[in-house]
């Protein structure tokens, strides 16, 4: 990115000044050597984000932000429903509220080595992953318009979990507002198999352990402990959450035009929030969100299946499941006073800061656990998220790490067999479904995590808890 | 939108071209139609490890419209994705006929269970990043770069 273009606002925070048809400033939490790597197309993205309208503060880009549609990955932007804020396809993206959530195991890794091979034997076999793959459960629409409404709440109804799960999930498992009827019969008839299915690309589950403690009193409250075995999947709303976005860029087309709100970009066609096809569009969000949630709760079963067998009598504790695909209805601090806003997260996390009410009672004091995935290689982060975040970024924080190679240039350079036997000799075991997703996901592949997490600490969008390393992973 | 690593086009067929996070797919052809059937190839190269090894068992009707040319092919692609999994299918052979902003045309293979062409990666859906259909150097490109 040329970064002459921007204002340096301090060490890690940059703004692209208010010109042309921009409502308000675009801010990008970065250091140099971030931005300097940043595709262009980041900067051209959040321009036309800030032109939207009923925007608020400012068009922000996370530290691991890159080229999306519309808006960029990474991408955070506020709208005011009082002041004509519109509702965007793109400010969601297509795999609408795909996550991570970590179940922490209450063991350590030197317990678990003796059946790490057996245990994922039995989660490769449990765990529907891969194209083409389908899930254990046959719904039928009916049930599937449950699942759509109440999220993991529907799973824990369906003894898919316990209770005690939903308080660690956002929105305590189930989004309001989810509307079936808003979502097409094509969108369901392709997720009545899905149910309970992890995906591919960069979708996985990981057993890690925790390598290091950066914040002892919140890892405390956390439930790690050094050493100890950590359970972390990433995984989305699979087809449903893709049909509902492809169907509402036909629909938000239309009303873009029909409102006269210029795009710029296709996947950024809006509508304002309180029009019919806005109200509409955050309804069927909200069923893509439930499905999400829902798919994840039935995962973790299977995953707590497995384990009961595999290693009777193990503890496992759900720390959280957070999002990074939403636009989510929430209340922030405008020049001093509450107001509702839209908050769109493009491949950025919620990170509410200690003491908000959305916290379950024991992390009210530490704040949202946050959690970003680094490669199957290296290591991924656990961070909290921070009060000062509540002012920066409407409380929000990065995702991951990004790639740094494309799918095609990481096919040419690696075979999959060659990914496999690579991380065995580190000690990591991988199960893929496919070689050639195994390629793609090379470790190599992808952006150093590390410096995406320091950055994200020292603007203070989230502070560092913990840092996990992968010890297997089992690819889509 | 872009025309990012469109060079001269040599013969129709198809590729695939870089993204950042995601592909893209490319089919090329004579006319417009062959371009679509070829840019659908694309997609499915994506989908399982070996294209040729997909048999032809089966065929699915796929009918869709858009705004204009460039909408029709991802709606195309989106349409392809869908039945694959409503159908839980794998697709190696395509027929498209355009009228206007209207399509009709086919998909042909079999059942995802029953076929030996190994898994690739799945691809979400298409979008209009890098999306274009446009007639060039004699030959009917298709373009669009998909999620995966």
């Amino acid at each position: 990115m040329d970064i002459r273009r921007l204002e340096r606002k301090s060490d890690v925070l940059w703004e692209i000044p208010q010109r042309g048809q921009m409502r308000v400033p675009g801010l990008i939490f970065a250091d140099t050597a971030l931005l300097q790597d940043m595709d262009d197309k980041v900067c051209e993205q959040l321009g036309n984000v800030a032109c939207l309208p009923g925007i608020v503060k400012g068009a922000m880009a996370m530290p691991d932000a890159h080229w999306g549609y519309g808006f960029p990955i990474g991408g955070v932007a506020a709208f005011d429903p009082g002041e004509g804020g519109i509702i965007s396809v793109g400010g969601v993206g297509y795999d609408i509220s795909c996550g991570v959530r970590s179940l922490s195991l209450g063991i350590s890794r030197q317990e678990i080595m003796p059946r790490l091979e057996r245990l994922m034997k039995e989660l490769f076999s449990e765990i529907p992953a891969g194209v083409g793959s389908t899930g254990r459960l046959r719904l039928s629409m009916k049930e599937l318009d449950k699942v759509l409404r109440d999220g993991a709440v529907w799973a824990v109804g369906r003894g898919y979990g316990s209770p005690e799960d939903l308080a660690f999930i956002e929105e305590h498992g189930r989004l309001e507002g989810a509307d079936p009827s808003k979502v097409s019969e094509k969108a369901k008839e392709r997720q009545l198999k899905q149910v309970g299915t992890l995906g591919s690309g960069n979708h996985y589950l990981e057993v890690q352990y925790v390598q290091e403690i950066f914040d002892a009193e919140a890892a405390e409250v956390f439930g790690l402990k050094r050493d100890h075995v950590v359970i972390s999947i990433h995984c989305g709303s699979r087809a449903l959450g893709h049909q509902i976005g492809t169907d509402y860029i036909q629909i938000l087309g239309g009303a873009s035009q029909k409102y006269k709100i210029p795009i710029r970009e296709r996947e950024l066609v809006c509508a304002p929030i309180n029009s019919p096809e806005g109200k509409d569009y955050y309804r069927a969000m909200a069923c893509g969100v439930n499905c999400a949630l829902a798919n994840r709760q039935v995962l973790s079963h299977l995953v707590r299946k497995v384990l009961k067998r595999v290693i009777p009598g193990v503890d496992c504790r759900l720390i959280y499941d957070v999002s990074h695909n939403t636009c989510k209805k929430e209340t922030h601090l405008v020049d001093g006073r509450p107001k509702t806003l839209y908050v769109h997260r493009k491949g950025a996390t919620r990170a509410f800061g200690p003491g908000h009410g959305e916290l379950p009672d024991i992390y009210r004091h530490a704040g949202q656990p946050v959690f970003i995935g680094g490669t199957m290689g290296t290591c991924s982060f656990i961070l909290a998220g921070t009060s000062r975040g509540e002012d920066l970024a409407w409380s929000s924080a990065c995702h991951g790490a990004g790639r740094s190679m494309s799918r095609r240039q990481a096919l040419k350079r690696w075979k999959g067999k060659n990914v496999v036997s690579s991380l065995k000799r580190q000690g990591i075991i991988l199960m893929a479904a496919s070689m050639k997703g195994a390629a793609e996901e090379a470790p190599d592949a992808y952006k150093d995590v590390r410096r995406v997490v320091e950055v994200t600490h020292r603007a203070g969008l989230a502070r560092k808890v913990a840092m996990v390393k992968p010890m297997a992973v089992i690819k889509g | 939108m872009g025309e990012k690593g469109l060079g001269k086009l040599k013969s129709a067929g198809w590729e695939t071209f870089d993204h950042v996070a995601d592909i893209g797919i490319r089919g090329i052809g004579a006319s417009v139609e062959e371009a679509f059937e070829n840019g659908a190839k694309a997609l499915f190269s994506l989908m399982v490890d070996d294209i040729s090894m997909i048999e032809v068992e089966d065929t699915v009707p796929i009918e869709c419209s858009s705004f204009d040319l460039t909408g029709l092919f991802v709606a195309w692609i989106n349409e392809l994705i869908a039945q694959a999994d409503i159908k839980e299918m794998v697709f190696r052979e395509f027929t498209v006929e355009i009228r206007g902003v209207n399509l009709k045309g086919s998909a042909a293979g079999q059942n995802w269970v029953k076929s030996q062409a190994g898994r690739g990666i799945e691809v979400k859906g298409a979008t209009f990043t890098e999306a274009l259909v446009q007639e060039r150097d004699g030959l009917w490109v298709a373009q669009c770069v998909v999620d995966v």
